[in-house]
Order: C-alpha cells, then sequence, then structure tokens
C-alpha cells in the first residue's frame, strides 16, 4: 500500500466569485487533512459552499486562495484516482445502464473485465437493467449506477455531493449501508457532502462543519465509532447526532 | 406507433381524395382534374424517362442542399453552442444573418455561382443552414454543469465532450430542424426550379401550368409533396433510432 505524507490535504482554501457588479466569497481558511482509507462528511447550510470545496478538490474548480494537495501533489486538474458522484447522479440520459457504468473506463482507455463489471452490479443490486435509460430508473437505482461507475475506477478518493438527497429514507439507509460496505471491502476514502445530520455521523469518520461566516469553517468533529452498520442503534450515535444538530443550530 | 401512424397517413389520403373529388365536381375538370384522372396521367408519366429526369433533378438539388446544410451547420452549431465565447463572437453575424430571406438573395447567388445546378445547390443550402445552425446551437447550449463536471472528473478530453455530450444532446434538436429544414426546402426548390432550368419537378409544375395541362401539374405537385414526405419520414426514422432515449 502507497503511504503518503498528505493524502488529501486542504490548505487555506478559499474561493471567491466574481460578477460583473460583485464578488461572492463563497469559502474562507478551509482547512484539513484526509488520511488514506478515512472517511469525511461535510455539512453546514445552503450556501456554505459545500460543492464549492467538493469540485475544489475533484480539480473541476480553481480556488482563489489556497492549495489542495493529493498524493503529495498539488491538485491543477481532474485527477483519475478521484471520482465524483453527484447530486443529480451526473447519469448521461442518452446513454443505456451498461454504457454509463462502463463510461469512465473508457474514457481512460482502462480494460474492464465483465466478470470485474457483474460483480460491482451484483454487489449494488443493479443486475438486469443493463438495456434501461436513466430516466427508466429510480432514484436509488441511478444513485446505484453512479456508484457503479465510480468504484469501477478503482477510485483512491471518492466524492460524493448529496449523494442520496433524492431517495426516500428507506432507500437512503440501504445506499448508506451499501457504501459503507463498498468502504470497508475496498480500499478507497470518500468525502460525502450532506445535508443530513444521520448521515453525515454514519458515514463521516471525521465530520466538518462548514458555514457562511469566516472563517468558513465551523467545527470538525471526530467519530471514532463509526464504520458498524448497527452505529445507527448505539447511544453514541445518538449523542453525536444531538451534539451535530446543536452545532448546525448555531451556525450562520 | 408506427402502425397508428399508417393509419393516419391512409385515412388522411383518403379524406384529401374524397375533398379533391368534390371541389372537382363543384369547379368542374377543366380547372381541377378529379383525382382518378390524375392518377391515371401519373401511372403515365411514370412510365416515362423524362418524368424521372426531373425528379432525380430535384432529389439531387435537395440532397445536396441539405447535406452541405449539414455539414456546415452542425459542426459549427455544436461549436458555438459549447463556447461562450465563440458564441459571443459570432451571435451578431447569426442574429443579422437569419432574419435575411435569403431567398431574396437568388440574383446574387445566381450571378456569382451561376443559374445551373450549383447556384440552385448554394442558395438551398444557405437558407437550411441557418435554420439548422440556429437549433443546434440552441441544443448544444441546454448542456447542465452536472453533466460537463461528471463528464470531467471521468476523464474526458475536450473531444471526448463533444463525442459523448454535445452531440448527443443536440441529435433530437438537428432531427427537428432537418424536418422543418425539409418543408422549407422543398417550397425553395420549388421557386428556385420555375426560373432559368429545364429540369426538375419545379419546372415540370410550371411547364405543365402553362400548356393548361392539369393533371400533369398534379402529378409533379404530388411528386414534390413524396419527396417532402419521405424525406420527413426519413428523419423521422433516424431520430426514433439514434434518439431512443428521448422515446422512454
Amino acid at each position: 500500500m502507497a503511504t503518503y505524507h498528505k493524502f488529501l490535504g486542504v490548505e487555506g482554501l478559499g474561493k471567491t466569485f466574481f460578477t460583473e457588479k460583485e464578488s461572492k466569497i463563497v469559502l474562507e481558511g478551509v482547512t484539513f487533512e484526509l488520511p488514506f482509507r478515512d472517511s469525511l462528511a461535510l455539512v453546514g447550510p445552503s450556501g456554505c459552499g459545500k460543492t464549492t470545496l467538493i469540485l475544489a478538490i475533484a480539480g473541476l474548480l480553481k480556488s482563489t486562495e489556497g492549495s489542495i494537495f493529493f498524493e503529495d501533489k498539488t491538485v491543477t486538474g481532474p485527477n483519475r484516482k478521484i471520482a465524483l458522484v453527484l447530486q443529480e447522479y451526473g447519469l448521461f440520459p442518452w446513454k443505456t445502464v451498461a454504457a454509463n457504468i462502463t463510461l469512465g473506463a473508457k474514457l481512460q482507455r482502462i480494460n474492464v473485465s465483465d466478470k470485474k463489471i457483474d460483480a460491482i452490479k451484483k454487489e449494488l443490486d443493479i443486475e438486469g437493467l443493463d438495456h434501461l435509460y436513466p430516466t427508466q430508473l429510480s432514484g436509488g437505482q441511478r444513485q446505484r449506477v453512479a456508484l457503479a461507475r465510480a468504484l469501477l475506477l478503482n477510485p483512491l478518493l471518492l466524492l460524493l455531493d448529496e449523494p442520496f438527497a433524492a431517495i426516500d429514507t428507506v432507500t437512503r439507509e440501504k445506499l448508506q449501508n451499501e457504501l459503507l460496505a463498498a468502504f470497508i471491502q475496498r480500499q478507497f476514502s470518500f468525502i460525502v457532502v450532506t445535508h443530513s445530520i444521520e448521515e453525515a455521523v454514519f458515514l463521516g469518520q471525521r465530520i466538518i462543519v462548514l458555514s457562511n461566516g469566516r472563517p468558513s469553517v465551523k467545527a470538525i468533529i471526530d467519530n471514532p465509532n463509526m464504520g458498524h452498520m448497527d452505529y445507527r442503534n448505539q447511544p453514541a450515535f445518538f449523542e453525536l447526532t444531538t451534539e451535530l444538530r446543536k452545532i448546525l443550530e448555531e451556525t450562520p | 406507433m408506427r402502425g397508428r401512424q399508417a393509419i393516419t397517413y391512409a385515412v388522411t389520403i383518403v379524406l384529401i381524395y374524397a375533398f379533391w373529388y368534390l371541389l372537382s365536381l363543384i369547379m368542374g375538370s377543366n380547372i381541377l382534374p378529379d383525382p382518378f384522372h390524375v392518377f391515371l396521367r401519373g401511372f403515365k408519366e411514370i412510365a416515362t424517362s423524362s418524368f424521372w429526369l426531373h425528379v432525380q433533378a430535384s432529389i439531387l438539388r435537395i440532397f445536396a442542399g441539405l447535406f452541405f446544410a449539414f455539414i456546415l451547420a452542425v459542426p459549427a452549431g455544436l461549436v458555438l453552442g459549447s463556447n461562450q465565447k465563440l458564441d459571443r463572437l459570432f451571435s451578431p453575424l447569426i442574429y443579422l444573418g437569419y432574419p435575411i430571406p435569403k431567398i431574396v438573395l437568388m440574383p446574387i447567388v445566381f450571378v456569382l455561382f451561376g443559374i445551373g445546378d450549383i447556384g440552385k445547390i448554394v442558395l438551398l443550402t444557405m437558407i437550411i443552414f441557418f435554420q439548422l445552425l440556429i437549433t443546434t446551437r440552441d441544443s448544444a447550449r441546454k448542456i447542465s454543469t452536472e453533466i460537463i463536471y461528471s463528464l470531467k472528473s471521468l476523464g474526458a478530453t475536450r473531444l471526448d465532450f463533444y463525442i459523448h455530450v454535445v452531440w448527443p444532446v443536440s441529435l433530437p434538436g438537428i432531427f427537428t430542424s432537418l424536418r422543418i429544414g425539409t418543408g422549407t426546402a422543398v417550397a425553395v426548390l420549388f421557386f428556385i426550379e420555375s426560373i432559368a432550368t429545364n429540369r426538375g419537378l419545379g419546372f415540370y409544375i410550371i411547364d405543365s401550368w402553362g400548356r393548361a395541362d392539369y393533371a400533369t401539374m398534379f402529378v409533379g405537385i404530388i411528386a414534390l409533396s413524396l419527396i417532402g414526405i419521405v424525406l420527413y419520414e426519413i428523419f423521422d426514422l433516424l431520430e426514433r433510432k439514434f434518439c431512443k432515449w428521448k422515446n422512454q
């Protein structure tokens, strides 16, 4: 296994959006590190820059201040070892499920065996959907397809921007379990952006609370008990959700 | 779906036939020949080689016009629709060029390219070009930021962006524009073939009209309409084949 001085490091990150009339500071002074095989949940009120931060880490948005390091190198653009799953799934409506799943591998010219594709489809319970289009799928199925596409590339860092936001509670918890199972079985780190306190506590080994105030990071909370499927039923889960709810209520 | 469309076509043909027949009874067969007489004339005409030379000339012009408009307008529309800087640069030119009725430029086009096939094809191309360019550009503009981020994060190049996103997103709009363009192209074809030529269905119709041979004139009108219908159906068929996701 590769060792890094910094697997992922965000140092003094700031982002200002400029329009013709005004400028808007979205992020300021964001600093944190994420070790390899750790998970992080980003929570905070709307407009606090969670998605902006995710996109900057993915190399899709240039920051105006600070730096991001991935595997000890400055992030200057998209990296093939970083996969992104977006809020609206980011699936291509004109491609079938099969074509969507294998698109990343095709673009990166990676030969992926049918066996591996079948294994991922089985793992995420999306077998038999190959010839369907995304509009023919349920929200949960779409998110599983997006997850399958990302995992097929064996990313070292998986970024998820409110991945389960538009899904019913039961399916949402199933998907959270599947993501956790994949995280335990495979070797990757992930950052999940969420509005759900329970989701943040269930999935994040660390939870960062972003705010609309300055600097952007309001709190960083360690969550050492995360990583068990039955965590939702443990007292530590309730304690942390209560603590996080209190912090968020006080967050501008 | 196809069966229902075939029934619609059949019912429409029967209704037109009945309406035409009634009208010919009212107006008199000298002015409006009855449809049965026209069909008999049609069978005679399609047995002659000169009729097919007219059809061939019209098909060649309309296909060439659509082809050149397609290969010029579609790539330009895809690039403009997905590149804001270029779009801003060329927008004034498009806004100025589009509303000008290109048919009024016919004398200039004929002076520059001659009154033969080339001049006619250039004019047809010009007319379809702007329509196709604007539809393609507007379709390509509809690409969501989410899709762009998603593709970039998968390691896509600029070329991949055109192949996997811009082209498929724009394709339904392109087919719609081609279908609309077909109607325009047939109308313009009739006009430009009615002057300075002795080949093409436009000439065939005007010539028959001049000779007060109304049955033959209607044969020409039906033949030109059929070209329009066949082209429309071809684009419809291609859209169903290549844009399956739109019908789900």
